[in-house]
Formats: C-alpha cells, sequence, structure tokens
C-alpha cells in the first residue's frame, strides 16, 4: 500500500510529492492528510509539487479539495513549486485553485505561511519557544 | 538525316557557355552587388556541366524524365540561395531564361535546315521552360522559408522577460495577443519566474492595440498561471480606449491589479515588496 509521506514541522504540516501521483495515491493522500489535520491540530498545510510533471482534471481537483477540507477545519493550504507547464495545464483545464495559496518554492511557502497563521498563541502547544 | 541536338550542345559546350556568360552579363539587370562574376560563371558552368552530361537523342523530348533530377536539384539549389540573397523574381528569371536565348543561337548556327531548327528549337524552348518552372517554384519556397524564419524570429522578439527589480519582471507585449502567442508569453513568463525567483509580474500591455473578449481572455488565463506559481500578476498600460472597450464588452478584470502605467504598477509592486524609492536628500554643512 503506497502512501505519501505527511512530516509535521511546527505547526504545519509538511508534505513533498515525489513521484508521479496516480488516482488512488491521491485519494489516500487526501484521507489521511484531513486525519493528520485532525490529529496534529496543524494550522497550516505545505504541498510541495515541483516534482510533478504530469497533472489532470482528477489531481488538479484533488489539490483543490485538500484546500477547502483544511480552510474548514482551520488550517490553510499552501501549494508550492508549480512547474510552468502544470501551471499551464491547470489552467486550460479551468483549474485555478481557488481555494489554496501558491509559492514559488518551500522557503516561500513557509513565509506565506507564518505572515498567514500569525504569531504564535501561547494556549496552542507546550512549545517551549518564547521571544 | 536528323542530327542529334544533343550531340551538338555537348560539342559546342564551351561557346554555350560563352554565350550564356555575354547574355547574362549583357543584362541591366545584374547584381554585381549580390553575387561576383567570377560567382556567377562558377554557378553557370556547373549548371552547364550537368545538363549537357545528362541530356541526349531520347531524353531532350521529354523534360519530365527523372534523368533530370540532378540537374533539377542544381538549379534548385542555385535559385533557393538567390532566394535567400534578395534577388529578385525578374533576375532569378532572367538567369534561365537567357540560358534559353544561348541555346537557341547555336541550334541557329549550327542546323541549316528550316524544318529541323524549328523541331529542335521547340524541344529546347520546352525543356528550359520546365527548368524555369522549377526554377520558381524553389524561389518562391526559399522565399517562403525566409518569411516562415521571420516570423519565428518576431515571436520570439517580441516576448522579451525584463528583470526590473529583485523579484519583479516586466513583460510588456508589442502587438496583437493570439492563443498561439499567449502560449509563447505564459511559458517565457512562467520560466523566467521560476528562474529569478519573482514574486511579481508586470503585463504591461499598452503595445497591444486592441483588446477584444479573446485577448482580454488571454490576459486573465497569464494571470492565473502566474499566481498558480506563487506570483502575483499586475497588468499595466490599460490606455483610455482598452479600458471602455474592456468594460462595453462587458469583461470582469476586478479581480486582477491593474494600473494605468508602467510606473504606477512599479510603484504598487514595490509598496507590495515593502519597498520605498526616495529621494536623496542633500545635507548642508555650515
Amino acid at each position: 500500500m503506497d502512501r505519501i509521506p505527511i512530516l509535521k514541522m511546527g505547526r504545519f504540516l509538511l508534505v513533498t510529492i515525489q513521484v508521479d501521483l496516480y488516482d488512488r495515491l491521491a485519494t489516500n493522500l487526501e484521507a489521511d492528510l484531513v486525519q493528520a489535520v485532525s490529529t496534529t491540530g496543524a494550522r497550516g498545510v505545505l504541498i510541495d509539487i515541483s516534482a510533478l510533471t504530469i497533472v489532470d482534471s482528477f489531481m488538479g481537483r484533488i489539490i483543490g479539495n485538500i484546500g477547502s477540507m483544511a480552510k474548514i477545519m482551520d488550517a490553510e493550504t499552501v501549494v508550492v513549486g508549480i512547474q510552468p507547464a502544470v501551471a499551464i495545464t491547470l489552467i486550460e483545464l479551468g483549474l485555478e485553485l481557488k481555494g489554496v495559496h501558491t509559492a514559488l518554492n518551500v522557503e516561500r511557502g513557509m513565509q506565506l505561511l507564518q505572515e498567514k497563521i500569525g504569531p504564535e498563541d501561547e494556549t496552542t502547544d507546550d512549545d517551549s519557544s518564547t521571544e | 538525316m536528323k542530327q542529334d541536338i544533343a550531340k551538338l550542345l555537348q560539342k559546342k559546350k564551351k561557346q554555350l557557355l560563352e554565350n550564356w556568360m555575354t547574355n547574362q552579363l549583357a543584362d541591366s539587370a545584374l547584381r554585381e552587388d549580390l553575387m561576383s562574376n567570377e560567382e556567377l560563371r562558377g554557378q553557370s558552368e556547373e549548371f552547364v556541366e550537368s545538363l549537357l552530361n545528362t541530356i541526349n537523342g531520347s531524353n531532350i523530348a521529354e523534360p519530365s524524365s527523372s534523368d533530370f533530377d540532378p540537374v533539377l536539384e542544381i538549379l534548385a539549389g542555385i535559385s533557393m540561395s538567390r532566394a535567400r540573397q534578395g534577388f529578385s523574381p525578374r533576375e532569378t528569371g532572367y538567369y534561365i531564361f537567357s540560358l534559353k536565348d544561348a541555346l537557341l543561337q547555336i541550334l541557329q548556327d549550327e542546323i541549316k535546315d528550316p524544318v529541323q531548327l524549328f523541331e529542335s528549337s521547340m524541344q529546347v524552348t520546352r525543356l528550359v521552360d520546365s527548368f524555369s518552372t522549377v526554377t520558381f517554384e524553389t524561389f518562391i519556397k526559399g522565399r517562403e522559408d525566409v518569411i516562415l524564419r521571420q516570423t519565428d524570429e518576431i515571436a520570439e522578439i517580441s516576448t522579451p522577460v525584463i528583470r526590473v527589480w529583485d523579484g519583479i519582471v516586466a513583460l510588456p507585449i508589442i502587438g496583437t495577443l493570439d492563443s498561439a502567442r499567449t502560449q509563447v508569453v505564459m511559458e517565457n513568463l512562467l520560466e523566467q519566474i521560476v528562474q529569478t525567483g519573482s514574486s511579481i509580474a508586470i503585463l504591461d500591455i499598452s503595445g497591444v492595440p486592441a483588446v477584444d473578449s479573446l485577448v482580454a481572455q488571454h490576459l486573465i488565463k497569464t494571470v492565473s498561471a502566474t499566481r498558480l506559481m506563487g506570483a502575483e500578476c499586475i497588468i499595466s498600460g490599460i490606455r483610455p480606449e482598452i479600458a471602455q472597450t474592456v468594460v462595453h464588452l462587458g469583461i470582469d478584470l476586478s479581480n486582477i491589479v491593474t494600473k494605468a502605467s508602467l510606473a504606477s504598477a512599479l510603484r504598487y509592486a514595490f509598496s507590495m515588496l515593502q519597498l520605498e524609492v526616495k529621494k536623496k536628500t542633500k545635507v548642508i554643512t555650515q
């Protein structure tokens, strides 16, 4: 059973897709990710698809779905590293990924998430980082 | 007895070449600026050589015979190169027609019997006519190649992506936007965004003569694709006429940042990146 690893990084979840997504893998990812958001209480999800070279309407919809699902669970989604060809394909398919934010690379995506979510709340976790 | 014209011509090769060269050099349209006389002579010699090697008593009457393929190949090469060098169709045409004159001149000198002279003249005329058809075909093809290459160049030149600041790229679009060009523009822009790691792209459309719903559709697509890449896209250079047509056509550009000039787009981009442009104040010490 293939799964795409979901890593927890502080308040965020990090997913890097390194293989070509096939339909089953994508639906699994959707389910796993929503589950992970719920169990970890993550405030942001970062999906890196820079290795993805082929995309179809199903993948586009799954990514959009993940964004919307995370949104109603109070987590922001950032998709990073969309290849030019993939971006053009998505637009031609009429998928603008309305529910998700996009960034050029992982670094920018992290920055964006931090801006969107704002400074850390004291009450959320037993995190020891203090200013 | 019927004289063999092919044999006759082969015997008179030197004179034929001389006649042809004289004819060509006598023409007022000779383009010495494009091709030197030596080069012209070399070209003509090669052609005459190959022609005389090919013709014989039987195939001279059939210009479409496959025997002439190598001759036609040389001819095609010559007219193709002439098209590229910028010869006019008239000059290229004269090249082959002056050969006919040279051939007929020889026949006239050598054949005394009027009936036979007429017959062989007709044969030669037909043969040269078929050559000239090929010449024109390839000449026009050469020209078309030139046009095609230029079209490609224009498409390439007209989509330069300029890096105006750290993290800001600008793309001035000049000329009409059609589907094929949008594709090129979009690809170039996205490619550059990745390469430079820019987060803002300015699409300047002051050079676009008219915006109709199709062009607007293309613009919207480009903006959406840039957003997917994680960059913000600003459209600048909206002229009053363009604003009028856009509103009259009922195109909704409200979710795209639009600015009247490139300068204001740049100012907006600076404010998005939290940059500030300040005038340097001179400190006067007294």
